[in-house]
């Protein structure tokens, strides 16, 4: 069976085209293959990203497997974003990528060019909270504080999602208005676990901010 | 500060600061993403590399040899440290078989090989490479298969069994007896935080930036399987991202991370992939437990038996399901023994309240199950059954014991009088709704528990000590204790935790933190106010610390000026001895549960669920709420969702993460009401205060179950109750 073209590309043509051939030259092969090792090494692809973390831009120079959750804790040294699964299963990570919510852990850095990306620090600092951190604190709505700066951007962005009348699995109606009722709320934050179990407290949280949204 | 008579009345009893509903103080900075946990500490050492672990492929046998030539070959490899290169480690504290050296394998994802790079994307890629050629051989993965023939666990003389009176003579001619037999199965911590370490040496000195709920001990445990002078260990752990026991003792990210650094010449990190935190790292022990009673027509239990069987690689210890059964109920005749199968898959340990939360799962299902052979309600049965003496010794009385009193509190806020009581005969709509009850309970442990404080010049206060906040709010209940004792604003007060070069506390587990630790803080004030008075001539004992000032009668001095000098420094720790011989000490809880089952589908929701706990003082209703409704949550996990499968062929755990485990999610959790009983105890720790961070999870899967039953009519008594084991057996719709 013939195999289609891509197959028949060796690393190294790929390598010796990336420069010239792929776009904008931000691709560079960082080490070259030893003589010795031919089949053996492996090269990696560096690449260069530039967005916009909590409101400053960002140039990196990235391993083009980097996700953006790594990119965020290793690279920028942001790490309030946490790694909990790293494959997408429990929230920690999620940061708010031009106005919406995403598992930073599932999307690779150099993906996010141009983009506008806010961390939980971002969010607020411990001297000037933001509304929905505050409401964390009062309400206690963590206990290791591990899941929580994932639940607090997903819990600034759901709100967000009901504002803006985005129906989710529990809503009655496809559209028209929606309403920050419990049950909405915690069918949206489900992709968010906290083991400590401190959900019927973030629910209270997320109440008090949706009550003084209104 | 040595406690060995019960303390009258104390600075504490003021409750200026303590008992009050405190929001953390470590709030901000968990909210805004600024605590540092264990993989973050970028700061603390220059030029870390990136560890990743290469784990094993099969569950028992041997590595014949591990190829590196092709992983070495990747670029930004350091190095890459084997197993083979090491002697097997001795085993550290609390471990059942050594975390990592020598070729032989014992459990699935036992660590083989960290490769250390440059990034973590080149350490992963090149641990891929790593060719390990194994030689295989057939382990017993099957706990079922094994467990009819599993061996009486042995204490040091005979098998370990507890006998009171004589069970069998009385169980054969009680009027109303049952013989019921529950399964628990194998559950995971799954905390959100994997383990992770940074290790970093100077010359002999040894210092891990860890994720770990036992300062003290894990130091030990990593000198001795490092074959280190202790002193030279250093472990520092200031927040951890949960542990629920799976950090109690020291892990395999951690020894890799030291040997790697050793041998790579710079520091190492290495957090564990997540599969690794179910299969390399511990878990609790299925059980399979067999419930006998014999009551009187009234009620009274005159014969109870529970044996409990579990499993675990090395054979010694399981999970002790009859621990509460021998404490929580009277009854003149008594029988107690446990089983342990010899099983290979990864090492059974403490998971949240071990033992108690897989006992009260079978021991509170199977009393509903007598109060309903009974026609008793079921809280009267828990009732007619109390004891305030431990029942196999009947001159040991509880120190205090206010189980009736939660059950009754419980069921009135509950509106328990109110359910239906014909099983599957509440409909609303499609939903049958049904109520559940459970007791819980817990033990509260005394251990010794050390503290510094520091009153600087300024007049602020510094504690210190190797105590670790899990998620459990130490920082704010030794912050309100250090303030209650000096007198001294909350804000005036900082904690330092988590480091091993202060004073040895309790360390965070079995629910024995919150009130040793304290107490270690308030036996270091005892001594801090006494220097201070003493400076002024002040009697320690009548002088009185408030608003940043010592008063004795109408004199009053600022601490400030006593500091004036320089700071003043006090440390102690409390330390107990006979109290709890004398004593039973113990924490009970009144669970109530509402559940609703879909008629026709069998979805089950959680729709109301209460707890009336009593636990000593209470130190901070904010915090310690949490810790309920946190366990509450997990229970709910336990009775409906959470089962790690096994592939019995190869040995492992199949559903390795988070999306095959289930946890509770927001759906699944109501809004939860935690009430807590006014209780003192000074027999338990000079704070009055006993645990409560595993009390809310003792008896909750049960109480949900009961609910199932009261719902649906169906006993379900294989957890979890998923709806496969159910949904044929549902009232005709
Ligand atoms: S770390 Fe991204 S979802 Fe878990
Ligand atoms: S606060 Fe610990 S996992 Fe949510």
């Amino acid at each position: 069976m013939d195999q289609p073209d891509y197959f028949s590309v060796s690393r190294r043509g790929v390598l010796a085209s990336g420069a010239a051939g792929l776009a904008a030259g931000s691709i560079s092969p960082q080490v070259a293959f030893a003589a010795s090792t031919p089949a053996a090494e492996r090269a990696i692809t560096m690449q260069t990203v530039s967005m916009r973390i909590n409101g400053k831009a960002q140039t990196l120079e990235l391993d083009t497997r980097t996700t953006l959750l790594d990119a965020l804790r290793e690279h920028v040294k942001l790490t309030g974003t946490k790694k909990g699964c790293d494959h997408g299963q429990c929230g920690a990570c999620t940061v708010i990528v031009n106005g919406e919510r995403i598992n930073s852990c599932l999307s690779l850095a150099v993906m996010h060019e141009g983009d506008e990306v806010t961390t939980i620090e971002g969010l607020g600092t411990p001297e000037n909270l933001h509304p929905m951190q505050a409401a964390f604190v009062k309400h206690d709505g963590y206990q290791c504080g591990y899941c929580t700066p994932g639940q607090i951007c997903s819990a600034v962005s759901v709100l967000k999602e009901i504002a803006d009348g985005v129906p989710s699995h529990v809503s009655a109606e496809l559209t028209g208005p929606m309403e920050a009722s419990n049950i909405e709320m915690r069918e949206r934050m489900s992709g968010n676990i906290c083991r400590c179990g401190a959900y019927s407290n973030i629910a209270e949280a997320m109440a008090e901010v949706a009550g003084e949204r209104a | 500060m040595k406690y060995t008579t019960p303390a009258g009345d104390t600075v504490i009893d003021r409750q200026r600061v303590v008992g009050q509903p405190t929001t953390r103080i470590d709030g901000p900075l968990k909210v805004t993403g600024h605590a540092p946990y264990a993989y973050e500490r970028h700061d603390v050492a220059a030029n870390q590399a990136y560890g990743y672990i290469v784990p094993s492929a099969i569950a028992k046998g041997r590595v014949r040899s591990i190829d590196l030539a092709e992983a070495k070959a990747q670029p930004g490899v350091i190095t890459i440290l084997t197993t083979t290169e090491v002697d097997e480690l001795p085993l550290g504290m609390g471990h059942t078989v050594p975390l990592f050296g020598g070729s032989e394998i014992r459990f699935y994802h036992q660590a083989l090989a960290l490769v250390v790079a440059e990034t973590f994307e080149q350490a992963r890629a090149a641990a891929k490479l790593v060719r390990v050629d194994y030689e295989r051989t057939q382990g017993n993965h099957d706990f079922h298969a094994l467990a009819p023939d599993a061996p009486l666990v042995e204490g040091s003389d005979g098998p370990d069994v507890s006998k009171v009176g004589d069970f069998e003579a009385a169980y054969a001619s009680a009027p109303v007896s049952i013989d019921v037999t529950y399964e628990t199965p194998h559950e995971s911590h799954a905390m959100m935080e994997p383990h992770a370490s940074i290790a970093a040496w100077e010359g002999e000195k040894l210092t891990l930036w860890t994720s770990n709920q036992m300062i003290a001990w894990s130091k030990q445990a990593v000198a001795k399987m490092l074959d280190l002078d202790p002193a030279n260990v250093r472990l520092d752990s200031p927040f951890l991202g949960g542990g629920f026991g799976a950090k109690l003792f020291v892990r395999v990210d951690a020894v890799v991370a030291a040997l790697a650094a050793k041998k790579a010449g710079r520091p190492v990190k290495v957090m564990l992939d997540r599969p690794l935190v179910f299969n390399n790292t511990t878990h609790r022990s299925a059980t399979i437990q067999r419930l006998r009673f014999g009551a009187e027509r009234d009620g009274r239990l005159t014969a109870i038996s529970h044996e409990c069987t579990s499993g675990n690689l090395a054979g010694q210890e399981g999970e002790n399901g009859i621990a509460q059964t021998r404490l929580l109920y009277a009854g003149a005749n008594r029988y107690t023994a446990q089983r342990i199968a010899r099983l290979d898959l990864p090492e059974a340990n403490a998971m949240r309240a071990p033992g108690e939360t897989a006992g009260l799962m079978a021991l509170e299902g199977a009393m509903d199950e007598l109060a309903e052979k009974l026609g008793m309600d079921p809280v009267e049965l828990r009732i007619v059954n109390d004891t305030q003496v431990d029942p196999e010794t009947p001159n040991r009385p509880y120190s205090s014991r206010m189980m009736v009193e939660c059950l009754r509190r419980g069921a009135e806020a509950f509106g328990w009088d109110k359910r239906n009581k014909t099983p599957g005969g509440m409909r609303e709509g499609r939903w049958l709704i049904g109520h559940g009850m459970a007791v819980g309970f817990r033990n509260s442990v005394q251990m010794k528990s050390a503290a510094r404080v520091r009153l600087s010049s300024n007049g602020k206060l510094t504690v210190e000590t190797d105590m670790t906040d899990i998620g459990t709010g130490s920082y704010t209940i030794l912050a309100q204790t250090a303030a209650e004792m000096l007198g001294l604003p909350l804000e005036d007060v900082t904690v330092t935790l988590g480091d091993s070069d202060m004073p040895a506390s309790c360390g965070s587990g079995g629910q024995w933190g919150a009130q040793n630790s304290t107490s270690g803080v308030y036996a270091a004030c005892v001594k801090l106010r006494e220097d201070i008075a003493g400076r002024f001539a002040m009697d320690p004992n009548t002088a009185e610390f408030i608003d940043g000032e010592i008063r004795a009668g109408a004199e009053s001095r600022k601490l400030t000026e006593a500091t004036a000098s320089g700071e003043i420094v006090a440390e102690d720790s409390v330390e107990y001895d006979e109290l709890s011989k004398k004593y039973q000490q113990s924490t009970f809880a009144g669970h109530f549960v509402e559940i609703a089952v879909d008629a026709y589908t069998g979805e089950t929701y959680v729709r109301r669920m209460l707890a009336a706990c009593a636990a000593g003082r209470i130190l901070n209703p904010i915090s310690a709420r949490s810790q309920v409704i946190g366990a509450m949550t997990m229970g709910v996990g336990g009775a409906l969702t959470e089962e790690l499968a096994v592939d019995t062929r190869f040995g492992f755990f199949v559903n390795h993460d988070l999306a095959g485990y289930e946890v509770p999610v927001h759906a699944d959790i109501p809004h939860q009401e935690v009430i807590f009983l006014d209780e003192l105890d000074a027999i338990a720790s000079p704070m009055k205060a006993k645990g409560v961070g595993e009390l809310g999870l003792c008896g909750v899967g049960a109480a949900v179950a009961n609910a199932l039953y009261n719902a649906t009519g169906v006993r379900v008594r294989e957890y979890p109750l998923t709806l496969d084991k159910y949904l044929d057996k549902l009232p005709a719709v």
